[in-house]
């Protein structure tokens, strides 16, 4: 069976912000409400919903069936939630979409990253016979990696600060993002550590955000779009959990699912690298072979604003815009979980 | 870690604390059980009255609810559920009433106790009305009523309503 081609028509991300005071369902709401608007359509021209979130952020069970309200249940859709990244559940909307019941999904995720210690809350996601008992927090788990990076010379220290260097200063131009600054590499380089080789400019800032994405088959998405970002190719691969039969200085995982997912046939204009740490994104620009010429993260990526859950569609998001805005022709959008970089989702995008 | 009868055992307490928010839209209910009153909201597109004000928005309308409505205190069971079965950590004598209750006014119904009637005489449609827990007890929280009694009042005839299944 031939693919069907499908592409990403419309995104709305809602401003960063921390300790918000809103629930998941009065900050999504907007957001959806005003994705339907810019697009041009109704609740009732969606053939599928998506929910990506997690329990654990929210520290709520079932949270994510709360979130329904925010889309309105009324007449019946047919609805889905992964409890994982929105971008897990973009690829769910995807396969909908192939299997050809449905023409047009709308996409939603958020994260309330700030209501808890999300460092505990992420250690709880390793292996919980082995690992968990020991409580390692997620930047010390990331800080090892680095630590083995730098030891066996796959990147520097100075590589690292110019990731946060860069990331700050393009941050400038986001609305989105929440940390912005102008330091150079030295001013970086002069600071602290935190968590030894990590300084704090080298983690991600945790935040309260949502997002939301349309996605539509064919002509519809032709219709609904001036220059839609359709989806060449897509592909998701987990590295075992145990985190000592693992290689910490690559990652095979991404390595795979970007060659599946075709990044090598062409140039990359623009890639939105979903990595929570300054050594991450070094590590992914190698496994997933982006040279030169590809523009890393001009939204600032990841670092200066980690709204969990929600932080790997927002990659998807900034991705399109830059096809809708024809400021490039072939992106890449990433999405990453789990301790190390577990998992991996690799997408390419093309305008026509 | 121990290691009777041949088996390591692994205990592993885990304890996470959260800023829970209840949003603006539920602040006002909460506020109004801290001085003994039940407030809802209106949804400002289809006008329900919604109490408790689930998460902020009508769900039939993906609409943020506007405007607070003082509904009850007075109300009627809609449906309600003779619990018979004991399980671990249960307060209340068996057997007792869960029902759910429609406050006057209100157009979702709400779960709560109903006591000081037998089981056998619950019935759909039964007029009720709250027993507050001492003020001292009270909280944010709906249980700072003890349970629902009936009034003595006749019967509701229950149609097809919102709220009314
Ligand atoms: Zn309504």
């Amino acid at each position: 069976m031939a693919l069907r081609d499908i592409a990403i028509v419309g995104t709305v991300q809602r401003p960063s912000e921390v300790n918000s005071t809103f629930t998941s369902v009065e900050i999504l709401l907007p957001v959806i409400q005003q994705l339907l608007d810019k697009v041009g359509i109704e609740r009732s021209d969606i053939g599928f919903w998506c929910h990506g979130s997690c329990d654990y952020m929210s520290g709520q069970p079932f949270s994510f069936v709360a979130a329904v309200d925010a889309i309105g249940a009324w007449p019946p859709i047919i609805e889905s939630h992964v409890e994982a990244d929105g971008a897990l559940a973009l690829y769910e909307a995807w396969v909908k979409i192939q299997t050809g019941e449905v023409d047009v999904a709308l996409v939603f995720s958020n994260g309330k990253t700030t209501s808890g210690p999300i460092d505990q809350i992420l250690s709880l996601q390793t292996d919980p016979y082995m690992v968990a008992p020991l409580k390692p927090g997620f930047d010390a788990l990331a800080a090892l990696q680095a630590r083995a990076c730098l030891d066996a010379g796959v990147m520097t220290e100075r590589q690292m600060a110019e990731v946060a260097s860069r990331s700050r200063r393009d941050a400038n131009n986001n609305a989105i993002a929440f940390t912005k600054g102008n330091e150079s590499v030295e001013e970086l380089l002069a600071m602290p550590y935190t968590m030894n080789p990590l300084r704090a400019h080298d983690c991600a800032t945790p935040v309260d955000g949502c997002n939301a994405v349309i996605l539509a088959a064919g002509d519809i998405a032709r219709r609904l779009a001036e220059r839609p970002a359709w989806i060449r190719g897509i592909d998701h691969r987990i590295d075992t959990q145990r985190l000592g039969a693992r290689s910490m200085i690559e990652s095979s995982s991404a390595a795979i699912a970007a060659q599946k997912a075709g990044v090598g046939n062409d140039r990359i204009d623009v890639a939105e690298i979903h990595a929570p740490y300054t050594h991450q994104e070094l590590l992914l620009r190698n496994a997933m072979g982006l040279g030169e010429s590809t523009h890393i993260n001009p939204s600032g990526g990841a670092l200066v604003a980690n709204p969990l859950m929600a932080a790997g569609l927002a990659r998807f998001a900034e991705a399109a815009e830059s096809i809708f805005a024809a400021s490039a022709d072939r992106v890449l959008a990433h999405c990453t979980s789990g301790p190390m970089l577990q998992q991996n989702l690799v997408c390419v995008m093309e305008g026509e | 870690m121990s290691e009777a009868d041949g088996l390591v055992r692994l205990r592993q307490p885990i304890g996470v604390t959260y800023n829970w928010s209840a949003g603006p839209n539920a602040t006002s209910h909460l506020a109004g059980l801290m001085n003994g009153k039940f407030v809802g909201k209106r949804c400002p597109s289809c006008a329900l009255v919604y109490f408790p004000p689930r998460n902020g928005v009508c769900p039939k309308c993906a609409k943020i609810l506007a405007g607070d409505v003082e509904v009850g205190p007075k109300g009627t069971i809609t449906t309600f559920c003779i619990v018979n079965v004991p399980f671990l950590g249960q307060k209340i004598k068996l057997p007792y009433v869960a029902a759910q209750i429609l406050l006057d006014g209100a157009d979702i119904s709400m779960q709560h106790l109903i006591q000081e009637c037998e089981a056998e005489d619950v019935r759909i449609g039964m007029r009720v009305e709250p027993v507050w827990k001492d003020k001292s007890e009270w909280g944010p929280s709906l249980e700072n009523i003890q349970h629902f009694r009936p009034t003595g009042e006749p019967d509701r005839v229950m149609g097809t309503e919102s709220g009314a299944s």
